[in-house]
This record gives structure tokens, C-alpha cells and sequence, in this order.
């Protein structure tokens, strides 16, 4: 082997980030980690004295986040999505064809260390379902019958978002499958929001009036957020976009990150200005890895272009989570941009004041900041011109499961769950059940079609919007299997900090198994509400507070799946 | 700004310095909450949530250890909801855990009728005793997670870092970077681990070796053997690293 083509040392490897203190902990680890396969002891001792942190707490991080490996693993890495969508549509199959090609079981590598073959909570290709990762390219959908290809992706075969629906505002682009490049963004009145260079004062004024409200799930209004972190004294001053998206069945902001990756920072660069902050963190999900190569890119250009940089006064950073739901959740998100495992945080106090590094601190879903730039530019009554008082403007749908044309559909609030399938093709087979809002979310039968989506009719129904995911499964699905998988997501995203979620998840999956297996106790059904009200009353963060709603929900609506003796209802 | 706050818990009306918890202000209304992972040396971590009370107008309860007393709020430390939230949550951390040495905890499984048995055969956190230096062994399956170690190792007292978390969720782990030996790490033996520790997960190794049935003598007799302390036959227990 000569030399140029020799791995690189480790010192190499961190020479990029020597000195630069913990924040750069996930980066340094995300280098190691493609380079040697795992992070081992060696590895950790040069990372701890090149970043200034303890040891033991770069291997507590290696050990929090599913994409780092203190163990040695295969050359790559093949994985394989168990979300729920994805394993009704065939992942069971795709791993058993992957596993006998290779020769190996789930969680085994070739004997060639080549091959690490895994089973991975979800990838977030729903769309596509059946999906697999190989290092950081997404085949979907995989292919049972041709196990080689699925190992081999080229980046023609890489899935594209596929985009519909019955206005196009956020997603008024003309081809989904290429990300539109600066100059078409700019063609079609891009940036020009940013060039009016408005006080901070009339951004957050247009943004207020809007009514617009974060799209990450908690539907907090953003133009008050903003108005909190402008007003906060403490400097200096951050914004971060959270594209950390990793909710079962939600796949919009990678869409939107693809397709459109200026109006996301256009939208994070307008919210930069209303509270004076210098620094934007765009904090994004490990597994996308075309999102992430489609965003440097624009990141790119939007440097050339004068709009990031010292001269624009705002810098632009990436960060690539590494496989944890819960940092997606606002406070875990910080601690794992500072180099830390993601526990979620205490709160009060709020991001607003107390956020990244302590500071005042804006955070706001892609979906969220994508829509910004519209509602500076043509002003807030054009984007009230859809939706209702309360819940204004278009709104991105991510539909997945029995429909005919599964992908991300942009609505005005007020469609109905119905008329949202319809613009997805309309249901594949009976509608059986529909999850709606993500794992997180409730489940609803075909008795919901007519519900409007909108905050306040959601609420009215006992339902809530959050992320908006909306998940079909016809009459062909097994309902059970659809429960233990999102029980199962859960207790594998459980940080593990506060008990009622580290224990709660646990028995919550452990429970919906026995009762399922027909093999309950008597009392199983009773210690599931107890489990589940505990986890939704006493956990410390949103992950917690909503990891038995789906139980919870098909219990209330289909009691009988619970019953012991109806194994085969 | 008033520098008291007046708040109703359990009916009762109670004043209390501005900035107190809800746990100094149960305290001071002579109510019992109950805490685990809260020490007054320690940075309330505010996780383990036993001591989670009803607050009205508070979507979820709320962690008396870290909320603050607000003027006006009314409080219930014992309603309905917090009864089923304790006892849930105690009845599954017994259920995972040897709780046999943390007789608090005994208390507590009594106090809120918690039934562990109740959840029949599910996983344990179960880990050998590892006994790997003269000081004091650690047995993680009397582990209940409650942090304190680790924060006292690291900012709230020795700024060490000898210890951290491994695995997630339900599987998480108190370890060494790589799970290597105490005498390996940066450890220093300064004790305050143990200290803090609520349960019979870090013991001292002489009240262990008591325990197990050697006597004073005895110990004193290998001692005078072998200066690294105290090293009687490994046989003698079960379960040793
Ligand atoms: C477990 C958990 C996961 C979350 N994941 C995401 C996510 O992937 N993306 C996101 O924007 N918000 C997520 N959130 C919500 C964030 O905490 C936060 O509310 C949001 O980023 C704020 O932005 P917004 O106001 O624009 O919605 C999550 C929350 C929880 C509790
Ligand atoms: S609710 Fe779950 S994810 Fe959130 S802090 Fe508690 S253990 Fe961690
Ligand atoms: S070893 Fe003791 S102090 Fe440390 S987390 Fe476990 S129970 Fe708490």
C-alpha cells in the first residue's frame, strides 16, 4: 500500500479539531469512526487530551449515540430500519436476505471484517420503506430478492423526497430530486427577504403577525421565542436549527433540507438578525447523510454569495448528530452541539435565555425556519391567506403506509386527515388505523378522516399535531406488531435519565410482548396504564411524556387486541 | 421583588424565603416528600421523580427538588396522580434492581403499597460485584442510577472524571472509560463516591469483607501480610470480577 493511500493517523485525523475544546468532541468522533471502524481506547486518550475533556467522558459519549462503536466493527456498516412503517412493509425480510447472503445474524460481522450487519430503530425513509443505510447511503426500497445490490448503493439509487400536494408554498420548487441551487432560489425571490436588511424589531414584528408556530412538535409561537431571545441581555447570542428529525414516520424537514436547502438557511439567517446572534448551528440528523452533502454544498454557495461569512457578520456551522432520537429535543440537542451524551436538561430555565452554552438561545424546526422567508418577504396577511386564525399557513405532511403514493404533501391547516390521504393517492386497501403526529402521536381509526388538521380541532379530539406524521395501516397489518415496534423505539431511545422514561419504556415493550404472546398476567393490563400514565405524568422530557400515547390510544380505541384469547382478531 | 412567597400545599397555607423549592416548602408545611436522587452537597440532577407533586394549572407533576416555589401555587403532595406516579415508579425500580441494602427505599416500596413482584419475570439489571482495588467494591446491581457518584468525581466535588455512564435508557451503566479497573483510572480513592452512594452498590471493601464473614482479625491479619491492604482468599465470595 503506499503511503498516499495509507489510512490516516490518528493524529491526522484530529488535527483539525486540536485544541478546539469539547465542542468538537462529536466531530472528532464522527472522523475516527469512519476511518478506523470504532473508538477504541487509543482513539479516546488522543481525542481526550486534543479537546481537553476526561476520558471517561468521551467514551460515556461514544457509548450514548448508536452511530459511534467503542467495539470494533465491520469495514461498513449495513442497516437495517425496524421503524414501524418499514416493518410492516417488508424489513423482516430484507434482513433475513441480507443476513444469509453475508452469512451472518443480526449483530455479527463477516469473518472478513467487511460486513457489520444491524438492526436500527429508524432511518427516517419511510416513504421508501423497506430501508437500509450502508455507511451513509440510504437504499430504499431495498430489494429482499437482491441482496448485493442493497450492499452496493450508488448515488443514482439514493431515494429522493417525493413531494405533492394542494399548494406550493414551502415547496414551490419544481423538481423534488435535485436541490434547487441558489441561483433558481434567488430566481424565484430568494434571499431577497434577507437583502431588505429590515430591523430585527420588523422581522420579529412580521413573524408574530404571521402566527406562525414551530413545526418540531411542542407548536410554540416562534415570532414570541424570537421576541425572548431578542430581548435576553446576556451575548452573545445563538440560533440553531434543529434537522435533527428522527420521529417514526416523519420525513419532512429532510425533504425540504434536499430540495431546498437556501430557504432553510435564508430562514435561519433572517432569525440570526432578529436577535443579533452570530453564530447559526444547524444540528443535523447523523443518518442523513444526502441531506448533509446537498447543505454543505448550499452552504457553499451561500458563502460565495456574501450571505454568510465575516463580512455578512454571521457565521454557518454543521453539525451531524449520531443516532439519538431524543436529541432532537431541544436541551438534549445543545448538550450533545457542546460534546456531551444528550440527556435533556432541566426546565425552566428556556433556550430563550439559557440556552446553547448557557446562552440566549433560538432554536426552531426546518419546517419552521423554511417558512420564514416567505412570510418577511410578501408579509404576514399573504401567509394568513391559508389555514385558520389559529393555525395559519401551509403545512408539510410526511404520509407514509397504505397510501398509494407515500411522501410529504403541503396542505393548508384545516384538510382533512381524508382529503390529506387523497392527495397521497388515497388509501392502499381498508384503513384500518392511522398514527398520527409520529411515534409520539395518537392513533385514530377511518372514524378520524374527517377531523380537520388543524391545532384547535386536534385538541378538540383529544389528538395533538406533532410533527404532523401521519402513518396509514390497512386492514392487512397487524396492529400488535406496529405497537411492540414503537414500544420498542422507545425503550431504545430512552436516555436513561430520569426513571419513569429509563424503567417505563422497558416495561411498557416488555408488557405489550407477554400480553400479546397470549401470555399476560392478570394484572399486565392494569400495570400498562400504570407504566404509561407514570411515564406520561413524571418524565422529565417530551420524550418520556409521550412514549405510551400510541399504547394508550389503540388500548382506549381497540381494546380487544389486548384481550388475551384474540390472538388472531 | 417580596423576598417571600406564600403557597397552599395540601391546604395548608405556607410562607417560605422567594426561591425556595416546593420540597423546602413541603418541608417547611411538615409534609413528607419523598427524594432519592437529591443531596444537599449535589447538584439536584431532578431525575429519579419520586418527588414529583401536583401543582394546579401544571400540565405534568412537577420535581419538587427543582421547581420553584411560586406565589399563590397550589400544591398536592399526595394526590391521586402523584400516589400512582411514586409507586409505579418504585414498584419498577425494584423490580430492577437489588434495593435489599437501601432501607429508605424499603420504606418507601411500604409507604406507597409499591408491588414489585407485580410485573412477574422481566429483565433485572443484573452485573458481577467488582472488586478490583483495596478501597471499595461496587456492585451495580444495587445501582439505582441516581448520579450522585458521578457528579461528586467530577464538578461537584473532586474534578476527577473517573467515572461516566455507559450503554442508554434502561441498559445504562455507571463505568470506567472502558470499563478499566479502578487502580487504571484516574481515581484517587478519595471515597466521596461512596459516600454519597444511597444504596449497597459502593461500600467500603472492610465492611464488605465483614459482611462477609471475616473478622476484624482476620483482616487485620492479612493486612499485616500484604500491604495493599486487605486480599483474603478471592474463593470466599461469589461473583467476583
Ligand atoms: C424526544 C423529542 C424529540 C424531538 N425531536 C425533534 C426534531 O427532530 N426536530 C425538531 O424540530 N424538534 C424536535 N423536538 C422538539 C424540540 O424540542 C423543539 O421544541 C423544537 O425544535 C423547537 O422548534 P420549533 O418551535 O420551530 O418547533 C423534539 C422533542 C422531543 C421531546
Ligand atoms: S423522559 Fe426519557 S428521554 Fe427524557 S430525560 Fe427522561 S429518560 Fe431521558
Ligand atoms: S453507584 Fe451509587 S451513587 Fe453511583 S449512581 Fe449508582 S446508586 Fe448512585
Amino acid at each position: 500500500m503506499s503511503s498516499a493511500s495509507a489510512s490516516p493517523t490518528l493524529d491526522q485525523l484530529l488535527a483539525p479539531y486540536m485544541g478546539q475544546g469539547r465542542t468538537m468532541l462529536l466531530p472528532a468522533l464522527h472522523a475516527v469512526q469512519q476511518a478506523q471502524g470504532h473508538i477504541g481506547f487509543e482513539a479516546a486518550t488522543a481525542i481526550a487530551r486534543a479537546l481537553d475533556v476526561p476520558v471517561a467522558d468521551v467514551f460515556g459519549v461514544v457509548e450514548f449515540y448508536a452511530l459511534f462503536s467503542a467495539e470494533p466493527r465491520g469495514q461498513h456498516t449495513i442497516r437495517v430500519c425496524h421503524g414501524p412503517v418499514c416493518r410492516a412493509h417488508g424489513a423482516d425480510q430484507v434482513a433475513q436476505a441480507l443476513s444469509a447472503h453475508l452469512g451472518v445474524a443480526e449483530g455479527e460481522t463477516t469473518p472478513d471484517g467487511q460486513w457489520t450487519l444491524e438492526r436500527f430503530p429508524c432511518l427516517g425513509l419511510c416513504e421508501h420503506a423497506p430501508a437500509v443505510l450502508v455507511d451513509d447511503r440510504a437504499v430504499a426500497p431495498a430489494d429482499p430478492a437482491h441482496p448485493e445490490a442493497v450492499l452496493h448503493p450508488t448515488p443514482e439509487d439514493e431515494p429522493k423526497p417525493v413531494v405533492g400536494g394542494s399548494v406550493r408554498v414551502l415547496t414551490a420548487w419544481e423538481d423534488p430530486t435535485q436541490p434547487r441551487s441558489l441561483r433558481a432560489y434567488r430566481a424565484a425571490g430568494g434571499y431577497r427577504a434577507l437583502e431588505q436588511n429590515l430591523p430585527a424589531e420588523e422581522i420579529v414584528a412580521r413573524v408574530k403577525a404571521s402566527g406562525l408556530f414551530g413545526r418540531g412538535g411542542a407548536a410554540f409561537p416562534t415570532g414570541l421565542k424570537w421576541q425572548f431571545a431578542a430581548q435576553a441581555p446576556a451575548q452573545p447570542k445563538y440560533v440553531v436549527v434543529n434537522a435533527d428529525e428522527s420521529e417514526p414516520g416523519t420525513f419532512k424537514d429532510r425533504a425540504l433540507l434536499e430540495a431546498d436547502p437556501h430557504a432553510v438557511l435564508e430562514g435561519a439567517l433572517l432569525a440570526a438578525r432578529a436577535i443579533a446572534a452570530e453564530k447559526i448551528y444547524i444540528y443535523l440528523r447523523g443518518e442523513y447523510g444526502r441531506a448533509y452533502r446537498i447543505l454543505q454544498r448550499a452552504l457553499h454557495e451561500a458563502r460565495d454569495a456574501g450571505f454568510v461569512g465575516p463580512q455578512a457578520g454571521v457565521e454557518v456551522e454543521i453539525r451531524r448528530g449520531a443516532g439519538a432520537y431524543v436529541c432532537g429535543e431541544e436541551t438534549a440537542l445543545f448538550e450533545s452541539i457542546e460534546g456531551k451524551r444528550g440527556f435533556p436538561r432541566l426546565k425552566p430555565p428556556y433556550p430563550t435565555t439559557h440556552g446553547l452554552f448557557g446562552r440566549p438561545t433560538v432554536i426552531n424546526n426546518v419546517e419552521t425556519l423554511a417558512a420564514v422567508p416567505f412570510i418577511v418577504r410578501e408579509g404576514p396577511d399573504a401567509y394568513r391567506a391559508w389555514g385558520t386564525d389559529e393555525s395559519p399557513g401551509p403545512k408539510l405532511f410526511p404520509v407514509s403506509g397504505d397510501v398509494a403514493r407515500p411522501g410529504v404533501y403541503e396542505a393548508p391547516f384545516g384538510i382533512t386527515l381524508g382529503e390529506l390521504l387523497e392527495l397521497a393517492g388515497g388509501p392502499r386497501g381498508e384503513v384500518q388505523a392511522i398514527l398520527l403526529g409520529g411515534a409520539a402521536g395518537f392513533f385514530v381509526g377511518p372514524d378520524a378522516l374527517q377531523v380537520p388538521l388543524t391545532l384547535e380541532d386536534l385538541r378538540a379530539a383529544g389528538l395533538a399535531l406533532g410533527s404532523a406524521a401521519v402513518m396509514v395501516f390497512n386492514t392487512q397489518r397487524d396492529l400488535r406488531q406496529v405497537l411492540l415496534d414503537v414500544a420498542h423505539f422507545f425503550a431504545e431511545e430512552s436516555c436513561g435519565k430520569c426513571y419513569p422514561c429509563q424503567l417505563g419504556t422497558q416495561r411498557q415493550y416488555e408488557l405489550l410482548q407477554r400480553i400479546f404472546a397470549g401470555r399476560a398476567q392478570p394484572q399486565d393490563l392494569a400495570l400498562l396504564d400504570d407504566v404509561g400514565w407514570t411515564m406520561t405524568d413524571a418524565s422529565l422530557c417530551g420524550l418520556g411524556q409521550t412514549a405510551a400515547n400510541a399504547v394508550l390510544s389503540a388500548k382506549r380505541l381497540w381494546p380487544h387486541l389486548f384481550e388475551a384469547g384474540s390472538e388472531d382478531a | 421583588m417580596a423576598d417571600t412567597v406564600r403557597l397552599t400545599i395540601d391546604g395548608q397555607e405556607v410562607t417560605v424565603p422567594a426561591g425556595s423549592t416546593l420540597l423546602q416548602a413541603a418541608q417547611a408545611a411538615g409534609r413528607e416528600v419523598p427524594t432519592l436522587c437529591y443531596h444537599e452537597a449535589l447538584t439536584p440532577p431532578g431525575l429519579c421523580r419520586l418527588c414529583v407533586v401536583e401543582v394546579d394549572g401544571a400540565r405534568t407533576l412537577q420535581a419538587a427538588c427543582v421547581t420553584e416555589a411560586r406565589d399563590g401555587a397550589v400544591v398536592h403532595t399526595r394526590s391521586p396522580r402523584v400516589e400512582r406516579a411514586r409507586r409505579t415508579t418504585l414498584a419498577m425500580l425494584a423490580s430492577a434492581t437489588n434495593l435489599d441494602e437501601a432501607p429508605q427505599l424499603q420504606a418507601y416500596l411500604q409507604d406507597y403499597a409499591a408491588d414489585p413482584a407485580a410485573f412477574g419475570p422481566v429483565a433485572r439489571r443484573e452485573y458481577p460485584l467488582i472488586d478490583d482495588n483495596p478501597m471499595y467494591v461496587r456492585d451495580y446491581s444495587q445501582c439505582v442510577l441516581c448520579w450522585r457518584c458521578v457528579q461528586a468525581c467530577a464538578t461537584d466535588a473532586q474534578y476527577v472524571f473517573a467515572l461516566t455512564f455507559a450503554g442508554r435508557g434502561f441498559h445504562t451503566r455507571i463505568s470506567t472509560a472502558y470499563g478499566v479497573s479502578m487502580p487504571e483510572s484516574p481515581c484517587v480513592f478519595c471515597g466521596q463516591c461512596v459516600a454519597v452512594c444511597p444504596t449497597g452498590a459502593l461500600k467500603p471493601r472492610r465492611t464488605f469483607l465483614l459482611e462477609q464473614g471475616y473478622t476484624p482479625e482476620q483482616l487485620a491479619h492479612y493486612a499485616a501480610v500484604d500491604h495493599d491492604a486487605v486480599h483474603p482468599p478471592a474463593t470466599h465470595y461469589a461473583g467476583q470480577v
